[in-house]
Order: C-alpha cells, then structure tokens, then sequence
C-alpha cells in the first residue's frame, strides 16, 4: 500500500542532478533541456502511466504554457514565478477544457483527439503571427532576476538549479498525488476501468482532475523553457515534442514515477552524444533503442531494471 | 415516522416497471415488472438467453432501458448513471470477474472504500494514512476469508478467490441492494462452499437478487424466485411453487428439480 515512505534509492536518484551540477559545469545547457523535458514527461506519466490516457498531443499544453510566459515576459512582466505560474494556469484552462473531449471514447478516439488539438494549435500559432511571431518564433522575452537576486547567466547556472527546484517541486506534488486515494482511484481506472462505476466511483470526474493537473504541469515545464532559453519557437507546439515526450516516457516505464525522468535523461543524453558522432543519423539509433526497449524489457529500462533486481534477489 | 408492521404495504426496495430493452428488433427484456421486498433473498432464473444478463445491466444503469423505469425505494432511478445508483445502495457483482488485475486485493477493496467515503477526492494523505478505511477493508477480507491473500495481486489469485474478491468489492459500497450474476459461475463444485458461505452471512437487512444458473445454490438461498423465459417473467414464488411448476419443468428445470 503505497505510503509515501522515501528509500535510498530515490535518495540517491536526485542527488545525481545536484553532483552534475558541480562535476559538470559544461553541460548545464544540456542538463536544464534534461530537467524540463524530465517534468513535462512526468505530465504524461499522470495520465499515461496511471489512469491509463493516451495522449499524441501533450504538447498543446507545453507550447500554451511556454507562450503565456514568454509573451508576459514580452510585454513587459519579466518576473520569473509570477510567468511560470501564468503558464502553468494558462494550460490548466485549456487542459480542462479540452478534458470532456478526452476523458470519453477508447484509445484510438483519444488519440486522434489529443492529435487533432495539438495539430489545431500548432496551426492557429503558425497563423496569428502577430501574437507569436510565427515561425520566426517569440523573441525578446527578457527575464528578471529570479527572486530579485540571480540573474539568468549565459553558463545556464541559474536557468539549472530553477529548473532542478520545479521539477523537485512539482515531482512532490505528483509523488503525493498517486500515492494518495485519487492516485488510487487513477491506478483503478487503468487496471478496471469496467468495474470502477460499479463501486460508485464517478470515473469522469477524476480524469478530468487528473487532465487537468497533468495540462498544468505541463504548462509549467514549457513556462521554464521559454523563460531559461528567453525565446518560444513554433516547435513547443509541434507534434514531434508530443511523439518525443511519448518515447521519452516508454523509454523511462510508465506508472513509476521516474520512468519519465529516466526516459527524458536516456533520450537527450542519447541525442546530443549520437548527434555530435552523426548530426544526419542519430533518429536511426534512437529508433533502434526503442524498437529494443518496447520488445525486450517490459516497463521500459526501470521495468526492466526491477526485473533484473527481482530476479537477481531470488538467486541464493 | 412508524410504520405499523406488516399492516400496511412496505415500500419495496427495489421496483421495477414494465421494463423493456430492445437490442435492435430483438426484446431482450420485454414488459418485466419485478418488486423486491427490503431484506429479500430473491433470484432470479431462466434459460441462457432469458434476458437475466440484460435485466441486471439494466438494474445497474449499464445500459437505459428502451422504456419502463426503476424505482429504488420511491425514487426513480431509470436515468441515474451507475455511480450515482451505487451512492444510493444499489450495488452489483459481474458473473465474469470484473477486477483490478495489477492492484492487490486490499488496494482494491480500499480503493472501493475510498470510492464510498469520498476519500478518493483528496490527495493529501497517502493510502496508508487513510487508517478507517484500511481497517474497514480489512474487516471485509475477514468476513469472506480472504485475509491472507490481502497483499496478493488480484491477477495472481486463485479463481475461486477471485469470486470472493467480486463480492467484497461490491459490499465495500455498503449496499442496500446487492445484484448478485451468477456468483459461482465457473467455480469448481468443491469450491463453492466458501461462496455459499459467503452468501449466507450476508446481513439479513440487506436486499438480494441472486442471478443464477446454480439450482443448488439457488433453492437453498432464495426465498421467492422470479423465472424469467424469452425475456418476459414467466411467473413468480415460493421455490415450492416454481418446482411445483409444470410450464417451468418444461422451459427450464427439466425433470432435476430439487423441492
């Protein structure tokens, strides 16, 4: 029964983000992509890896979150918790909104819905130019200090340890959530969702609280992104972040919590080393791992990680 | 307010109006009243295709009926979604196990708990803060048995257990009404035991409709017995009447009937 209860593991798991900060200044740009594309998997994995949604189409609501806070910043409110929580709500009302659509149908029809509403805002921030700056992207967000003390630096120090304290955050935030009874209620959806209106559970309403907070959350990762790179392009709304984030987080296994942060780390880290060997080929080996994950270990590399410990214990 | 004991008509705790559900041209279940008194041991029998399966949905609020309507108690339920109707104490098991097959057996009667006090709303306490309904489901496990295979993985259970395990999360809703399909169906005759145990420690303030193929199971639980025939009630009584019957005799029990 889940109790909340933190082992040694997870411990030790989030020093590792504190010790690359000091063992690798170099990388820290790299290292703030890992973190935010580490809290936008943990979105999916709320409602993916839990109450069991499919969704092609999660980037509807990193992009909303990273143009509410990269236009407040261009319009003259560069403040950097007040921009995030902006994005952060400004995806929540379009996650909620967008929930009835999605808390119906069977997988196919909600993956055509998440798809075609993503397709819809990609296209209708590719129109109104004049807002988003179109496929030239946002430019001149402009960033005050964070707290009113640190500034964001060209090493990325600042832009890191923001995201690591977010991502920190709201990981508490989510680690509470499933492991409370509406977490619960979530994993009952997933694992019998014919049987939960039969113990009165009213089904759609939890899925469109769980929608809804993971839109939020989402929107928060894209708020970090617009606010640490102080720039949108078109591509936070567009379908490959959506397919990506969805890799990154089979990579990882979903409905483990870390399976997103794991699966966000593995793919970059992945991308930026394959890219640097061959900037034409690098998706090839990508497909490759996935291709291998999805057929050969379960639950992605952390399932396949516990079955390793499982059966290595049961050895006398 | 007293109402003066047998003297007057109980308001019945379940009712059922004309019913009638049309699977395209075909009645599946076709004019059918039904009354069930509170407290009722009641079953329900027919030949496969009688329309039991249908009736049961349509009790539950699976499916809407064509036309008639459901009272429970004096209120009309026939347009209530089913999580509603179980707020209200109408309660169902599924004669093919409908379970949560990755959660353990306690996480599934908690969760149903949950469902019931409304916990399930909030996300400040883990589950195993959630001491009340942790107890309570526990308590649950006992009374049908099933302590030991709490922490079991429903998936891993044996069947027979798994039955069980479709009883204690319909009582986790506290009915008032518990619809009861074909609870023993697949198990194993050596092992229903446990099952009619089970059954018959039910409490006897609660109302049950017992849908069932069972003929055993069936005269030794039931005080009344609607029979229902190409989705209309056949007729209705004492088990003593429906053996006696020569019209179900020649529908449904052939010559094994047991009085």
């Amino acid at each position: 029964m889940p109790d909340g209860r933190w082992s040694r593991r997870e411990v030790a798991f989030w020093l590792a983000p504190v010790a690359a900060f000091f063992l690798l200044p170099g990388h820290l740009v790299l290292g703030s992509q890992i973190l935010i594309a580490a809290l936008f998997a943990l979105s999916l994995d709320l409602i993916l890896g839990y109450a069991g949604i499919v969704s092609l189409g999660h980037a509807a609501f990193f992009g909303t979150g990273a143009y509410a806070a990269g236009l407040l910043a261009v319009h003259g409110w560069g403040e950097p918790l007040t921009g995030l929580a902006a994005g952060g709500l400004a995806a929540a009302v379009l996650g909620f909104a967008t929930s009835f659509l999605v808390v119906r149908g069977s997988d196919l029809t909600r993956l055509m819905v998440t798809l075609g509403i993503g397709l819809l805002l990609f296209e209708a921030a590719n129109k109104a130019a004049f807002i988003t700056g179109g496929v030239d992207g946002l430019s001149g967000v402009v960033m005050w200090k964070l707290l009113g003390v640190f500034s964001f630096d060209l090493k990325g120090r600042t832009a890191y340890l923001y995201s690591l304290v977010v991502l920190f955050l709201l990981f508490l935030l989510v680690r509470r959530l499933v492991h409370s009874p509406f977490g619960l209620a979530l994993r009952g959806i997933k694992e019998g969702g014919r049987r939960m209106p039969a113990i009165g559970a009213p089904v759609a309403r939890h899925l469109v609280r769980a929608y809804t907070i993971s839109a939020a959350i989402a929107g928060v990762a894209g708020a970090l992104l617009a606010q640490t790179t102080q720039f949108v392009g078109l591509d936070v709304l567009g379908f490959p972040r959506s397919a990506e984030l969805l890799i990154m987080l089979v990579l990882g296994g979903a409905g483990m919590l870390y399976g997103g942060l794991v699966g966000a780390a593995v793919f970059l880290a992945a991308q930026d080393w394959l890219a640097g060997i061959n900037p034409a080929y690098w998706q090839f080996w990508l497909g490759l791992l996935l291709v291998l994950v999805v057929l050969f270990a379960r639950g992605g590399l952390l399932g396949a990680l516990a079955t390793w410990r499982a059966r290595r214990g049961r050895r006398p | 307010m007293a109402r003066a004991a047998g003297a007057q008509a109980v308001t019945p705790a379940l009712r059922v109006a004309a019913l009638t559900r049309y699977w395209g041209g075909f009645r599946a279940n076709d004019a059918i009243d039904l009354s069930l008194a509170p407290g009722a041991r009641h079953a329900l029998i027919g030949p496969n295709g009688a329309g039991k399966t249908t009736l049961v949905n349509l009790l539950a609020g699976v499916h809407a009926p064509t036309s008639g309507r459901i009272y429970l108690g004096d209120e009309d339920i026939t347009q209530l979604p089913q999580h509603r109707r179980v707020g209200l104490g109408l309660a169902r098991t599924f004669q093919i196990n409908t379970l949560f097959a990755g959660l353990t057996v306690i996480e599934s009667v908690v969760l149903a708990v949950c469902e019931r006090t409304g916990a399930s709303r909030h996300w400040l306490r883990t589950v195993a803060g959630r001491k009340a309904e942790i107890a309570e489901a526990q308590a649950l496990l006992a009374m049908l048995g099933l302590e030991a295979d709490a922490g079991s993985v429903t998936r891993n259970l044996p069947y027979g257990k798994q039955r069980l395990v479709e009883i204690a999360l319909a009582l986790a809703t506290r009915p008032r009404i518990l619809l009861l399909d074909e609870p023993a169906a697949g198990i194993p005759a050596g092992e229903s035991a446990a099952l009619f145990e089970a059954l018959s420690r039910l409490p006897a303030e609660m109302t049950l409709l017992l849908i069932e193929h069972d003929m055993d199971l069936v005269f030794r639980f039931a005080e009344r017995i609607t029979v229902l025939v190409g989705g209309s009630v056949l007729m209705e009584g004492t088990p003593a009447d429906v053996a006696a019957d020569a019209r179900v005799k020649a529908v449904y029990l052939g010559e094994d009937v047991h009085a």
